[in-house]
């Protein structure tokens, strides 16, 4: 500060007002930068997109290697997936953020642990979730229950949809417990203290208290892992989804289209990409539209939460 | 909520529980999936029998096949005595090779590239690198940028074992994850070389090749290619575990037979009969 | 009063569900804990596996991989093994290539059986005569079995650690290369292009946002920038395979179409929301009276930007920077799509490069498992671990708990 201080002195205003106005202009022109490419992106595939996408698009099977016909198994495998990625992970991702906040003491080593496990898993690469999958669930748990069942051709040790929710579920498992946590916190500590001084016990308290009181939390989280899976690619590339299967997956056993990878596979494996191109960009819409769509919710709930939790 | 809970663990022990539906998995080379999509697409259309196709190239097909994740593997190159090795410690069989089309490997260029005619040891030699410049095979001064597929498809190891014999692609070679990302990179491309199935060229040209210096050019037509002139042609296959039977059958007799053969060049292949 | 009333409470029903609950909820917490370690394990446990079998096979590659594939049996003399049976024998006819005369006797066994069983299925081919099918893959098995396997144990090769420490990456070859070092160069290219975009563009922005905007704006721009951080990295790689990489050639003129500049503006896309958001919640975490007392003070809006709250929140900004790196350095589908995937071991950012985690996803599908190559890939596998585990310690060591001392005052 005293380094400012003395260099300020010998400086002229107008000098001052320059710089001044170039902090401005440069940070001003970095966020409009970045929001013209949000805009240029967004409206580049709108306007590609939407005039190719039809009801006809949504509800039906590719036709003509993926040149025609829609995307609708593709829409399906990719609903499928994220809500058993669901199912799987925000069990767990409440229960660990319930923990958390609830019954870890401040600091304690094994609440440190887990937090440090968590900002890791966040951290780890996509595609290390990948392999994951193949080494573990399929390898091991699969190959562990076909020999169990006494499968003689596997039915679990290999790629699968119920695989692939499984890897998604713990790659998303980091926003669960982060937005659960936060709700959680936010829930005010009177309430947990008239819960417990009406003879409620710790149990009864989060359940009947600081759960409900943060469901709309588990909601953003459930929301923002669901937007978070939908659009990931890479780890289920080798552990589900496959380049196309028009009848639509009726086991948990079964692989799957996905939007995200059939959009890969579009635009890398179509014969012709020229003539794909259309389909490439309704797909692209669809996709972002429904990430966009998941992704607004949670923002939505989430400003909620702040201003409940501020007023 | 606890209600909810029962609900959906019920309804996720009854999916799992019901018997699905027979499904004929097809899995392999990227080079075939156009062909076994179509395939299937008009099976299914005629007989309501479903599959499922996925590409990932031909060494895909065989470890799916090897670790029975497929039914069928779609191959673009011949299995390979590991392969054989491996599926015979697992099911006590060497397979069963099919053999369902002809394809030639069409050497993409740009449609502004005057270049037009390459012979297979210029085409060896831009891949090893040798050749860097596209004057030196005739062309422009123009750098040459390479082009290839990734190392799992059935086109690398046809191209690397018959036009490059063994030798290693160049360092700089862009390996691009499908044959349409190549011929979309070389019809937005003027300098690249790319290689690929026959049935995808579009937008872009092939080149002519010629078996060596002085030797007539032949560009990859269906008659060039069924009489055996291209140079760069080969079989696709088909591969199965054990010796076809039920509705694997009837669906690989329906391929060999009229329609299916009539698909094959539909969809931009050669049928293996005139 | 109301410690009597809890143990009435409690001497009534013993809760013995609840604390079956909270300890179920106890070990479920430590998922996160299990699933590091398990990742740990399992990838890890795959990718030491080129090490071991590298020791007992005398350090040689290729040895490893007849001993996987065959368990070291006489090699030639199943030969006639190694061929698969033939559904459709006729259409080798047709073929240019002449038909190997030399065929190996069992061969021959091996083809009337397999024709034999061709009678039966394609009874309807009359024309079908089996005995002169030409059998050209079962001599394309025997040639290639030769090479690949009778030839390589004789050669000694490197060892595993000189072969990953090598310059080249041609898994798929007669000598199989695993050199990871083009693979880490491309790595380091696309991710230092990305944050060199990514990071001033990202701090920048919000410190308009912290320091100048108005409150209201904030609450529209944080969000919408959230935004940016849901865009599928598939449509990003896309937009940048067919948008940007021709809007860049065009404009610059480069040699290759996709690089490692393309490839490394599509990762800043994905990696500007995460530097942006956390930036912004480092400067907004910077007390207000800091910037005021230097204004109060005279110093200039530059001053009071760049040299006070700046460096205030520093551990902030470079926790978003690390944290962008891991994010850019594991990412996949923009690398495998926009970056060209060429194993080139130069730092040229205008040509194509191929990261660890593109190879990955573009040759783990390949692999049978088990094999060296899928060895080699849980071994990249294993490296990207390694890097973001490092990453996120750091920022928990270095950045996280430093921001939390600064401004807590403990």
């Amino acid at each position: 500060m005293r380094n400012t201080n003395s260099r300020n002195n010998s400086w002229h205003t107008w000098k001052k007002r320059v710089k001044g106005g170039l902090a401005f202009a440069i940070t001003a022109g970095s966020l409009s930068l970045i929001v013209a490419i949000i805009a240029i992106m967004i409206g580049h595939f709108l306007l590609r997109g939407l005039p190719n996408i039809s009801w006809e698009f949504l509800t039906e099977s590719p036709r003509n290697n993926n040149t025609e016909g829609g995307i609708f198994p593709a829409v399906y495998g990719t609903t499928l997936l994220v809500l058993t990625m669901t199912l799987i992970g925000v069990p767990v991702g409440v229960a660990t953020a319930v923990f958390l906040s609830e019954y870890a003491r401040y600091g304690s080593r094994f609440a440190r642990t887990v937090r440090f496990a968590v900002n890791t898993l966040a951290g780890v690469p996509s595609i290390v979730f990948g392999l994951f999958g193949v080494g573990f669930f399929i390898q091991f748990i699969g190959a562990g229950m076909d020999t169990m069942l006494g499968n003689d051709v596997p039915v679990w040790a290999h790629p699968s949809l119920l695989w692939a929710a499984a890897t998604l579920s713990v790659l998303t498992l980091p926003v669960v417990i982060v937005s659960v946590e936060e709700a959680l916190r936010a829930v005010p500590h009177e309430l947990r203290e008239a819960s417990l001084a009406l003879g409620a016990t710790k149990w009864q308290t989060v359940w009947r208290v600081a759960l409900p009181n943060s469901l709309t939390g588990i909601l953003t989280g459930s929301i923002l892992a669901v937007g978070r899976g939908a659009g990931e690619v890479a780890p289920i590339i080798f552990v589900g989804a496959v380049y196309s299967l028009p009848k639509l997956p009726a086991s948990l056993s079964d692989q799957f289209m996905h939007l995200g990878y059939h959009l890969f596979v579009l635009t890398t494996q179509s014969p012709d990409v020229e003539k794909a191109l259309p389909q490439q960009y309704a797909t692209t819409v669809v996709l972002l539209a429904l990430t966009f769509a998941l992704n607004f919710a949670a923002v939505y709930v989430r400003i909620r939460i702040r201003r409940k939790s501020l007023g | 909520m606890r209600f909810g809970f029962w609900l959906v663990s019920a309804a996720l022990f009854l999916t799992s529980a019901m018997p699905t539906p027979q499904v004929i998995a097809i899995k392999g080379s990227d080079t075939m999936v156009i062909l076994s999509q179509k395939w299937a697409e008009t099976y299914t259309q005629k007989t309501g029998m479903q599959f499922q196709v996925t590409g990932g190239g031909s060494g895909t097909g065989f470890a799916a096949l090897i670790n029975g994740t497929t039914d069928i593997c779609s191959a673009s190159r011949p299995i390979k005595p590991e392969e054989i090795r491996q599926l015979k410690e697992k099911y006590k069989s060497n397979g069963v090779e099919i053999r369902v089309a002809k394809d030639g490997i069409s050497i993409y260029l740009n449609k502004r590239n005057p270049t037009s005619k390459l012979t297979i040891r210029q085409i060896g030699d831009i891949y090893t690198g040798k050749i860097k410049n596209w004057k030196d095979v005739g062309g422009p001064n123009m750098k040459i940028v390479l082009y290839g597929r990734e190392n799992n498809s059935g086109t690398y190891d046809f191209f690397k074992e018959h036009v490059l014999h063994k030798q290693d692609f160049d360092a700089s070679t862009q390996h691009m994850p499908g044959t349409a990302a190549v011929v979309n990179a070389i019809a937005k491309d003027k300098a690249g070389i790319g290689f690929g199935g026959a049935a995808y060229a579009k937008e872009i040209k092939d080149a002519a090749v010629a078996t060596e210096n002085g030797a007539e050019y032949v560009l990859p037509t269906e008659d060039n290619i069924l009489s055996g002139k291209y140079p760069v042609s080969r079989f696709l296959y088909f591969y199965v575990r054990e010796w076809p039977s039920g509705d694997i059958k009837k669906f690989v007799d329906w391929i060999l037979g009229k329609e299916g053969q009539k698909v094959v060049k539909e969809v931009g292949y050669f049928p293996l009969k005139k | 009063m109301q410690l009597q009333d809890k143990r009435l409470f409690r001497k009534k029903r013993p809760r013995y569900g609840e604390i079956a609950i909270e300890w179920s909820i106890r070990v479920v917490s430590s998922v996160s804990i299990l699933v590091i370690v398990l990742i740990f394990l399992f990838v890890f446990r795959e990718a030491a596996g080129i090490f071991n079998s590298a020791t007992e096979a005398g350090s040689t590659l290729q040895t490893i991989e007849a001993e996987t594939a065959g368990k070291s049996e006489i090699h030639t003399s199943d030969n006639d093994d190694l061929k698969p049976e033939i559904y459709n024998p006729d259409s080798g006819i047709e073929t240019g290539e002449a038909p190997p005369a030399n065929l190996l006797p069992d061969l021959q066994v091996a083809t009337t059986e397999a024709s034999g069983k061709s009678e039966i299925h394609t009874s309807d081919d009359d024309d079908l005569k089996p005995e002169i099918y030409n059998p050209d893959s079962g001599e394309e098995a025997v040639e290639s079995l030769i090479s690949d396997i009778s030839d390589k144990p004789l050669q000694p090769s490197k060892s595993i650690w000189q072969n990953l420490a090598g310059e080249n990456w041609q898994p798929i070859s007669e000598e199989p290369k695993f050199g990871v070092t083009p693979l880490i160069i491309g790595t380091v290219k696309t991710t230092f292009t990305a944050i060199a975009i990514a990071a001033p563009l990202g701090i920048l922005a919000a410190m308009y946002v912290a320091l100048f905007a108005h409150r209201r704006l904030r609450e529209i721009i944080k969000p919408f920038i959230e935004i940016l951080a849901g865009f599928p990295s598939v449509v990003i790689g896309f937009f940048c395979l067919m948008t940007v990489a021709s809007i860049l050639q065009d404009t610059f003129g480069f040699d290759y179409r996709l690089n490692s500049i393309v490839g490394g503006l599509g990762l800043a896309i994905t990696v500007v929301p995460i530097i942006f958001t956390i930036t912004e919640d480092a400067l907004s975490a910077v007390p207000k009276s800091y910037r005021e007392a230097a204004l109060a003070l005279g110093a200039t809006e530059w001053e009071a930007a760049f040299r006070l709250m700046l460096p205030a929140a520093m551990p902030g900004v470079i926790a978003a920077v690390l944290l962008g790196i891991g994010r850019a350095f594991g990412e996949t589908m923009i690398a495998l799509m926009a970056t060209g995937n060429a194993p080139l071991a130069e730092w040229n950012l205008a040509a194509p490069a191929r990261t660890l985690a593109a190879t990955i996803g573009a040759e783990m599908g390949e692999v049978i498992w088990g094999s060296t190559h899928y060895g080699v890939l849980f071994f990249l596998g294993a490296l990207l671990f390694l890097v973001s585990f490092a990453i996120n310690l750091l920022t928990e060591v270095f950045v996280r708990r430093r921001l939390a001392k600064k401004f807590q005052g403990s």
